[in-house]
């Protein structure tokens, strides 16, 4: 059977897909650049067809608090947004990490701090890796390069956020939400039936069924001995996370000297780039971190056994980069090359940064 | 006339509601959230929906509401129970949501969350517990504390110039469009404590046959923060708080 492919904007793939994984509520508040995102689903009318909520909040900050009120119930829901956005819902993606839930977030980065710019960066790295919300947690962070992946990692995304109980978040920018590119979207889901939602998640805040204890979906723990237990549970989880669920791709990295390492669309810039180095005859390739948190650290830290040296090529003042030297530990030399304020570097520049800052 | 011939079931007059466990209480003596506690467990089992029912609980004194009640619960950030009721309901609506809120929760940092599940006439039920003071951190003010009325940060007296005016929520929610029932109850006597329970029914019953949002407001005292005995703080709660929330219907569409 020819594969029904079709050719839309990263954030459109989005709303797609989610219809298709058989998600069972959507909730979000405009900002540029993922308005397509609701403006989508809006027009499908999802709740017509599959039963799929969708529904404009009142704010970012109300958007992820319907995501934890319908997580706490079991279902699949997720909330997209751009950074500011993004950052308005730290408080209650901190208690969805700290109640256990999985659902599904999504940044369509755009440059800032501040209100910034609507043009395209991976200046939330930080905010999305190491943190963001109060307390030690972690997001479950794909970073695709492509509308394809756009559209693939939804599923991903609530798959792994399920496995683990824990939140995801696609970490995408405006480039790949707003290019349009072919892609295959996933195949229809049913949405589960009350019956497989219990079975899947027999904590949900369902309705107290006789011979049960009352499911109470709560983040605070007033006793420290018990919060500590609690934190020391995540942190197992988080280490069988990073175990069991690094993801990257690597491009003729093989035979290379010298390693680009990108992710998102600076990904997709850094491919051209090594074209056009290995045309003048330096061995670059290129790793792609897919799964931002947990980081490829280990398959870096063998890398920087075999290549002279990494530049880290990211839409920000240099913050991946940090999580490269750790993996590296000063063996061979790491650098950053970005642009900033919704800037994106040409391939040329990414190529004579490489040359005066690691190959020089 | 022996003691177990008086303790036979035909006898019985009061009984501890089925839904409420063993737990102790963490609230105060005199408090007004046990009997508001008592009359929703009550309501919900006289309903026969135990086991549809999912309360969402606040930040303040109720955050342990989840301890007293044994129905599923979920524990909101300060301020955003309606958010997450609105989102529980949507993606269940053959199940029972209520939040149960305090003045500060619901009327200072939940102010935008309580409006708008309101106005888009959500099918949840809000119970709101106005004691016009922060019980849970101390006894600070709240947007509902009157004119004059001290608290640890207004220590001589709420200041119009400064803090501005109590806040009359209930008002405010009764002129929106997907409000179906607002209205103002008190517990401080046998015959409230019925009144109240007669509405919080109706409440309820609302949500379930989606006649928008049903918010039922509990003037109620603060002993504690009031730092009055029990007995004098109803006395207070009568004499000041219902002049300016007087009690009764703001709105009771049939």
């Amino acid at each position: 059977m020819a594969e029904d492919i079709k050719l839309m904007k990263g954030n459109e793939a989005i709303a797609h897909a989610a219809i298709r994984y058989g998600v069972d509520g959507y909730f979000g508040y405009p900002i540029t650049p993922q308005s397509e995102i609701l403006e989508t689903l809006m027009a499908e009318m999802p709740w017509d067809t599959t039963g799929m909520v969708v529904l404009q909040a009142e704010s970012e900050v109300a958007a992820i608090n319907m995501v934890y009120g319908g997580a706490g119930t079991g279902k699949k829901v997720m909330t997209s947004s751009s950074s500011p956005g993004i950052s308005l819902k730290q408080e209650g993606i901190s208690y969805i990490a700290g109640a256990e839930l999985p659902c599904l977030i999504v940044n369509v980065m755009r440059g800032g701090p501040g209100l910034g710019t609507i043009q395209p960066s991976q200046a939330d790295y930080f905010q999305t890796v190491k943190g963001g919300g109060h307390g030690d947690y972690r997001l479950i962070t794909l970073a695709p390069s492509s509308v394809q992946e756009m559209a693939d990692f939804v599923g991903l995304g609530f798959d792994l956020a399920f496995k683990y109980s824990n939140p995801a978040i696609i970490l995408a920018d405006g480039i790949i939400g707003q290019m349009m590119e072919k892609v295959v979207l996933p195949p229809f889901h049913q949405r589960r039936t009350e019956e497989e939602i219990m079975a899947q998640c027999p904590w949900a805040a369902q309705g107290k069924t006789a011979g049960r204890k009352p499911n109470v979906i709560t983040s605070l723990e007033l006793d420290p001995a018990t919060m500590e237990e609690n934190n020391l549970r995540f942190q197992a989880k988080y280490r069988k996370i990073e175990e069991n669920e690094v993801r990257y791709e690597e491009f003729q990295c093989e035979d290379a000297e010298y390693l680009l390492i990108a992710f998102g669309s600076s990904a997709r810039i850094c491919q051209k780039v090594v074209e056009n180095a290995r045309a003048e005859g330096i061995k670059l390739g290129l790793l792609r971190p897919i799964t931002l948190w947990p980081f490829p650290t280990k398959v870096i830290a063998r890398y920087a056994d075999k290549v002279k040296g990494m530049l880290s090529v990211e839409l920000n003042a240099g913050q991946m980069v940090e999580d490269v030297r750790l993996a590296v530990n000063g063996k061979i030399k790491v650098e950053h090359f970005g642009r900033l304020g919704g800037i994106v570097f040409t391939p040329d520049e990414v190529l004579n940064a490489l040359k005066e800052l690691i190959i020089r | 006339m022996e003691l177990n011939e008086i303790i036979k079931p035909e006898n019985l007059v009061y009984a501890k509601p089925g839904l409420m466990n063993e737990n102790p209480m963490h609230y105060c003596p005199g408090c007004s959230h046990g009997v508001i506690h008592k009359l929703i467990a009550e309501v919900i089992a006289e309903m026969g929906m135990e086991d549809k029912t999912v309360g969402i609980s606040p930040v303040g004194c109720a955050v342990f509401a989840y301890n007293y009640l044994d129905i599923d619960w979920i524990e909101a950030a300060h301020g955003r129970a309606p958010a997450i009721a609105t989102a529980v309901k949507r993606l269940n609506p053959g199940k029972m949501v209520f939040t149960y809120q305090g003045d500060g929760d619901l009327a200072a940092i939940g102010t935008a969350e309580t409006i708008h599940a309101a106005n888009r006439g959500e099918n949840i039920v809000i119970v709101f517990v106005n004691n016009a003071i922060y019980g849970m951190t101390g006894g600070q003010m709240a947007p509902t504390t009157l004119e004059g009325m001290p608290t640890s940060t207004c220590p001589y007296g709420r200041n119009i110039a400064l803090n501005g005016y109590p806040l009359k929520i209930g008002n405010l929610l009764a002129e929106l469009e997907g409000t179906c029932l607002v209205t103002r109850q008190s517990v401080q006597t046998a015959a409230a404590v019925k009144k109240a329970k007669k509405m919080l029914r109706k409440a309820f019953e609302n949500s379930m046959s989606g006649k928008g949002t049903s918010v039922v407001e509990f003037v109620s005292t603060c002993s504690s923060g009031w730092k009055m005995t029990p007995e004098k703080a109803n006395k207070w709660m009568e004499e000041n708080m219902f002049p300016f929330y007087p009690l009764g219907d703001l709105k009771n569409e049939e």
